[in-house]
């Protein structure tokens, strides 16, 4: 994926950006507001991660305003020190996808960006996810698996349809907070850990093969057993 | 307070321009006298003194001579009236004979009359010459007149009559006169008295001003230079200046439960954020110095970053607490129902607590309406789940508990594990606060202090009780501000 950065501390752009190579993605950078608005107005990126406060006149803000204002609909994730709840208001009202605030861990970051950029493709409404032989309807709000229907509580159905539309991702636990569970703050205990444990009870212990992986240092993964 | 903080070293007292400002000393220049309040005070003080006794000898003065004036001239009138009828009765005889009768009958010796013929010669009365510039009838004269020999003052009124006669009706002044001059002189005298009693009022009001406020800017003067342990002294007549004193000595208690707070709070960052900062330092040089291959270089590393992480969550929940204390999430105040939020947060905290065979229940009607910051509110209620979870037994249960209470919102979470000491409950919600039984669980003592933080936003507290077993919290919301009732008011009229 194409990802531009718009970050003007060279210490925070060069673990971002080679991390973000790392990764397997394509990545731009720029080091002011001018040369970010430039770019994002002239390429096609599949995500842009855009720092506040910036150089050269134009801030995060006002970027992003400029940009949305061009009807340009690049998803873009905020990466700042400003940490206020308001600043996060602010920065989601003027066209942001989502918002980190600095200090942050790369892996967060990454899942965050990945999971933005894949959210604009295939945007027709799905009533059916499926994950090798987990299937899950939306509709008839039901679970099977290997064609055996599973009973989820109905946050355990929401959190595993998070997981499904996310397959193949990096999914975070203060993503799932605030994904599943609509909380935009860090509960200190391990609560996410005890549901995700107790959704692998019901979908991954009665089967041969695990679906939901733990991933170090990171959070979870959806994935089919790559055996 | 350090001592670098004092102007001079050892000086208790404030810089001297700011002494000469507050007690009045700098009136080097003219126009610093009138600067100086009391000075005002008194000036005023003695002015109002003088005015007053000045109307009250006015008053005095117009009450007793002008009334001696007025009683001799109704006295004469009344005579001239007497003497008029007697003239127009018998003429000239009855009345010659009348004015000796009276002149024979007057004890007091004071009455005097004088008829004259039209070339002015005596007919009758005690009056040898008709005295100079009596012209005009019926006008008052007042004129010094000998009369048997003596020198006296009279006050006198001319009346004619037909035929050419004149005649002089008066009576003799003299020691009323004396005594007007007796009257003049006793006022201007207690004139010249309370002009200086208003002086020396002035002086005392002056003192006593400057003395009471002495008071107060000595007391603000060290506690501006740092002593904050100083208090007004209250005089004990519980008159103003003593309710100033007290407004000031309330403001000081704030001010000084403030500056502990600070200080609390500065040490334990101090403390709390040292430990893990020292821990993290330690593990990373370690790592540089002696780690014997990579993999070990990178698990220090790793815990490092976790430390660092810890550090980062302390100072994120640190910062928040101020920005609910600013009181600036006010704006995002909403009516909302928070029977749900109740559930939500139950269920999220269920999972960790039936890992541990801990129930919770939540018991809250179907709608429970709310104002407030939602999150900021779900917030508190799950520091408080995440407490009373943290520190129940094994096999216990905790209760969330919603309920209207008199318009506002009461939230209650109860759990049955060792409480809070009865001496510590006080100071459970401050910043950094854990309790001594907690000190080997986990957590940055400033949850409670959030859900602190959160009540006071919205006007309402938040109570710890012993539930013996265990601890009720009690997080009470009160009612919206009229002002919002008001603006949802349309909106509930128009469904």
């Amino acid at each position: 994926m194409r990802i531009l950065v718009v970050e003007d501390d060279k210490d925070v752009a060069g673990f971002v950006v080679r991390g973000l190579k790392e990764a397997g993605h394509l990545v731009e950078h720029a080091d002011n507001g001018r040369d970010g608005l430039f770019m994002a107005a002239s390429e096609n990126f599949d995500a842009v991660i855009l720092d506040r406060m910036l150089p050269g006149g134009i801030d995060g803000l006002r970027l992003l305003e400029t940009l949305r204002g061009q009807k340009n609909t690049v998803p873009v994730l905020f990466l700042s020190a400003l940490a206020e709840v308001d600043d996060r208001v602010r920065g989601l009202k003027a066209g942001g996808d989502d918002y980190l605030t600095k200090p942050f861990a790369f892996a967060e970051l990454l899942a965050r960006v990945e999971a933005l950029a894949r959210r604009g493709k295939g945007d027709a409404p799905v009533t059916r996810l499926l994950v090798a032989d987990l299937e899950l309807d939306l509709l008839s709000r039901q679970v099977r698996r290997a064609g055996q229907k599973i009973d989820l509580q109905p946050r355990e159905f929401r959190l595993l349809e998070y997981l499904m539309r996310h397959a193949g991702q990096v999914v975070t636990r203060t993503m799932l907070l605030e994904g599943v569970w609509d909380y935009h703050f860090d509960p200190q205990t391990n609560v996410i850990d005890v549901h995700v444990s107790r959704l692998r009870q019901k979908v991954d212990k009665p089967f041969p093969s695990p679906l939901i992986h733990t991933i170090r240092n990171a959070g979870y993964m959806l994935r089919p057993d790559p055996a | 307070m350090p001592s670098g903080v004092h102007p001079a070293p050892g000086s208790g007292r404030p810089g001297p321009t700011l002494w000469r400002r507050l007690t009045g000393r700098a009136s080097d220049r003219p126009l610093g006298l009138l600067r100086s309040a009391s000075i005002r005070f008194a000036v005023v003080y003695a002015v109002l003194l003088a005015l007053s006794g000045f109307a009250l000898a006015l008053f005095l003065w117009y009450e007793t001579a002008g009334l001696l004036d007025r009683q001799t001239e109704a006295a004469i009138r009344a005579d001239a009236q007497g003497l008029s009828e007697r003239w127009e009765e018998g003429g000239l005889p009855a009345l010659v004979m009348t004015i000796d009768d009276r002149l024979a009958q007057n004890v007091d010796d004071d009455a005097i009359y004088l008829l004259v013929d039209d070339q002015l010669r005596r007919i009758a009365g005690n009056l040898q010459r008709w005295p100079q510039g009596v012209t005009v009838p019926n006008a008052w004269y007042e004129l010094p007149v000998q009369r048997a020999g003596i020198r006296s003052l009279a006050r006198v009124q001319r009346f004619d009559l037909l035929g050419g006669f004149h005649l002089l009706v008066g009576r003799d002044v003299r020691v009323r006169a004396q005594l007007r001059n007796l009257l003049t002189d006793a006022m201007l005298w207690a004139l010249v008295i309370v002009v200086a009693m208003a002086s020396a009022g002035a002086l005392v009001v002056r003192g006593l001003f400057r003395r009471t406020l002495a008071n107060i800017s000595h007391t603000s003067a060290a506690i501006a230079a740092g002593d904050l342990g100083q208090r007004v002294k209250l005089s004990g007549r519980g008159d103003e200046f003593d309710q100033l004193a007290e407004t000031i000595n309330d403001m000081l208690e704030r001010i000084g439960r403030l500056m502990d707070g600070v200080r609390q709070v500065s040490n334990a960052i101090a403390h709390d954020l040292r430990t893990p900062i020292t821990r993290a330092r330690t593990r990373l040089e370690d790592a540089a110095l002696h780690a014997g291959c990579e993999a070990e270089l990178r698990a220090a590393i790793e815990r490092a970053i976790a430390d660092l992480d810890g550090i980062v969550a302390v100072f994120q929940a640190l910062l928040r607490i101020a920005e609910i204390e600013a009181g600036s999430r006010r704006s995002a105040f909403t009516t909302f129902d928070l029977a749900p939020v109740l559930a939500d947060v139950g269920e999220l905290y269920s999972a960790v607590a039936e890992e541990r065979e801990i129930e919770v229940k939540v018991e809250a009607p179907p709608h429970l309406p709310a104002h407030g910051d939602r999150e900021l509110i779900q917030q508190a209620v799950a520091n408080l789940l995440d407490n009373a979870v943290k520190f129940s037994p094994r096999g216990g249960r905790v209760v969330v508990s919603g309920a209207t209470s008199g318009g506002g919102v009461t939230v209650g979470v109860r759990d049955q594990g060792p409480g809070i000491p009865a001496d510590e409950l006080s100071r459970a919600g401050e910043r950094f606060f854990r309790g001594e039984d907690a000190r080997s669980t986990p957590g940055s003592g400033l949850g409670l202090a959030l859900v602190q933080a959160v009540a006071h936003l919205h006007g309402g507290t938040l109570r710890l009780d012993d539930a013996a077993p265990g601890l009720a919290a009690v997080l009470l919301l009160p009612q919206a501000s009229p002002m919002t009732a008001q603006s949802l008011a349309p909106a509930d009229a128009a469904t």
